[in-house]
């Protein structure tokens, strides 16, 4: 072996090199997540697709002289045109106009349905999860047993009973719709109790509210938040069936499922009456499920770059 | 193994009592009796029909009844139809919505398949997106609308295939599409996904440095992984096919159990809302039942509740 003498060699010290010195600023879960999804064009698309909805949905009836339940007769079925920006129905009533007042219905139905599932699954799956033993074992048999119903054999049966209402709709929806969030929330909740953070809040005397409220909910809003993104679409969804099928809002109440359904049997003759109610639903469930896609994938630690 | 079948059995007919019960009681609250309708029946006919049928019975006991019935496999009549009973409705109709059901499993498991697999191939490339595009249509387009929209075009404009009815093997094609486009466009993206996780897998580089094909490696080694998620996600499929159907079936004009079901709705009838709810409850439990059994079988990796040693 080559010997290689010691004055080719120089201290230079470790001063000037900070070693410890943190470079980027440090960024806390959430701001990541929102780097990240800021970053995913399609998502980023889906917001302003969605802005763009909730601000017509907002604005838009009151962008016409037209009242959205109003009959005019005379101009029944009018095409498009600068009077009337999306023609008329076959009673005269402005597309536009019921557009966006049906934007509201629609709208309104998806996030209630969201909010309330949110609202009892995190309840149901957080005590369960969190109490564990005979409790967590009845709670979770009781949603196994109630996932088993399918969901929209329920939903078109509620209908049938009760009545079409928005409210009837919104609680047919969510009887069965808790169940997923549920499962999710017990899910972490579980994973997340025995952390030493938890036990450390425990000994200090921390009750179930607090832990629950303070701890464990924050740090599973993550998968509960693309749940709730994705609950929305499906709930849309499932308004327009069965609007389809007749058990919709009665008019002159407007949603998109009840417009489209007007629309169909008119589509070789007056497509326009099909064609608007069709592009908002799909752009709206679009707009949903990629900004839930994109979230998912920012709160994804395994697809970190 | 044996264990968890029996578990999963008695959920089953603990969920069915729910479901029977729930409809039962539903369809008592229901405004009206079965035989309102626009011409008022003379009081001595409703009288002999209440009779026929039981409604004079205290609820207990049509409760029971129905229960026992059920048990037996009988449906009940039907209200409006006096001479059909849900039975004859169910061996009408379900054969052809099997038909159409098993004609949209089978495309849209063989195209979503296709495209999930061709988009995590070429992963970022325009085959990717093209797939995802699709995928994102399927997904976002209610099957109504959907099916409206390839009736006219495909029939009513072009003139390429029949419009509606149920006769020929050209008759199928239209609804059975319509039908498979959301359920492709979920197993394209599930598929996309599981191809990515498991082509990011150590053992798929041994193989690439083994010096396998391109092809082999996508056959024999990444695709019976990723195919799992798809397994799991069959006994949705089932129900999205189901009650896809209802609308299809009604477009399409076909003959089915699902345009029985829609006609039953509209016209109130009761007691074929309760009895195919009923049916459709019992198909659907099932087939999620031996989907899961069956994702029991081929993934090893899961070991069900209760049976350490694969009894």
């Amino acid at each position: 072996m080559q010997q290689i003498s010691k004055d080719k060699f120089q201290i230079v010290g470790n001063e000037g090199i900070n070693s410890e010195k943190i470079e980027k600023p440090s960024l806390s879960f959430w701001k990541d997540v929102s780097i990240r999804f800021r970053k995913n064009k399609l998502a980023m698309f889906g917001i302003v697709l969605l802005v763009l909805l909730v601000f017509f949905a907002i604005f838009g009836p009151y962008m016409t002289e037209y009242d959205y339940a109003k009959n005019d007769l005379m101009n029944t079925n009018k095409a498009p045109s600068s009077e009337h920006w999306f023609g008329t129905d076959d009673l005269g009533r402005d597309v536009f106009t019921r557009t966006w007042e049906g934007a509201r219905i629609s709208l309104a139905i998806g996030v209630l349905a969201a909010l309330i599932d949110f609202t009892i699954g995190v309840l149901w799956g957080g005590i369960s999860g969190f109490k564990g033993g005979r409790v967590d074992e009845f709670m979770m048999r009781t949603a196994d047993i109630l996932y088993g119903v399918p969901y929209l054999l329920l939903v078109i049966l509620l209908m049938v009973v009760l009545g079409q209402s928005l409210g009837t709709m919104i609680l047919a929806m969510t009887i069965t719709g808790w169940i997923n969030m549920s499962r999710i929330v017990r899910g972490q909740v579980l994973s997340l109790k025995n952390q030493e953070y938890v036990l450390a809040s425990r000994t200090l005397g921390a009750g179930l509210t607090r832990i629950m409220g303070k701890h464990l909910i924050p740090n599973t809003m993550g998968p509960i938040l693309v749940t709730m993104t994705l609950t929305v679409p499906a709930a849309i969804f499932t308004e327009a069936f069965l609007s389809f099928l007749g058990l919709g809002l009665t008019p002159p109440l407007a949603s998109w499922g009840t417009m489209a359904s007007d629309g169909l049997p008119a589509l070789k003759y007056y497509p326009w009456r099909l064609f608007f109610p069709a592009t908002f639903i799909a752009l709206t469930i679009f707009a949903f499920n990629v900004i839930g896609d994109g979230l998912r994938d920012a709160l994804d630690p395994r697809l970190r770059k | 193994m044996a264990k968890y079948i029996t578990r999963r059995l008695i959920y089953m007919v603990v969920s069915l009592y729910l479901i029977v019960t729930a409809t039962f009681f539903l369809m008592r609250l229901a405004p009206g009796n079965p035989f309102t309708s626009e011409k008022k029946l003379p009081p001595e006919i409703e009288a002999a029909l209440n009779e026929h049928f039981g409604l004079n019975d205290p609820w207990y006991a049509q409760y029971g009844d129905y229960l026992l019935r059920i048990a037996q496999w009988d449906f009940g009549p039907s209200f409006k139809y006096k001479t059909r009973t849900v039975n004859d409705l169910i061996s009408e109709g379900f054969p052809v919505s099997l038909a159409l059901g098993a004609q949209a499993i089978l495309i849209a498991l063989a195209l979503g398949l296709i495209l999930g697999i061709i988009a995590a191939l070429y992963h970022n490339k325009w085959q990717d997106y093209g797939a995802m595009i699709i995928a994102v249509l399927g997904i976002s387009v209610p099957s109504f609308i959907m099916a409206t929209v390839l009736q006219y075009f495909f029939a009513i404009k072009w003139g390429l295939l029949p419009v509606a009815r149920w006769d020929s093997f050209m008759h199928t094609i239209l609804p059975s599409l319509a039908l498979a486009a959301s359920p492709m466009a979920f197993i394209a993206r599930l598929t996309r996904s599981s191809m990515l996780e498991v082509l990011a897998n150590d053992y798929i580089r041994t193989a690439k440095s083994k010096g396998l094909s391109k092809g082999v490696i996508t056959v024999k080694h990444a695709i019976r992984n990723a195919l799992l998620p798809v397994v799991s996600y069959m006994g949705p499929l089932s129900a999205g096919i189901i009650t896809g159907s209802f609308v299809i079936e009604r477009i399409f004009g076909i003959p089915g159990l699902g345009s029985h079901f829609v006609t039953s709705i509209s016209n109130r009838d009761y007691t074929v809302i309760m009895g195919v709810t009923v049916f459709y409850s019992i198909i659907l439990l099932v087939s999620i039942l031996l989907v899961d059994i069956a994702y029991g079988l081929i993934d090893p990796r899961i070991k069900i509740a209760g049976g350490k040693k694969g009894e």
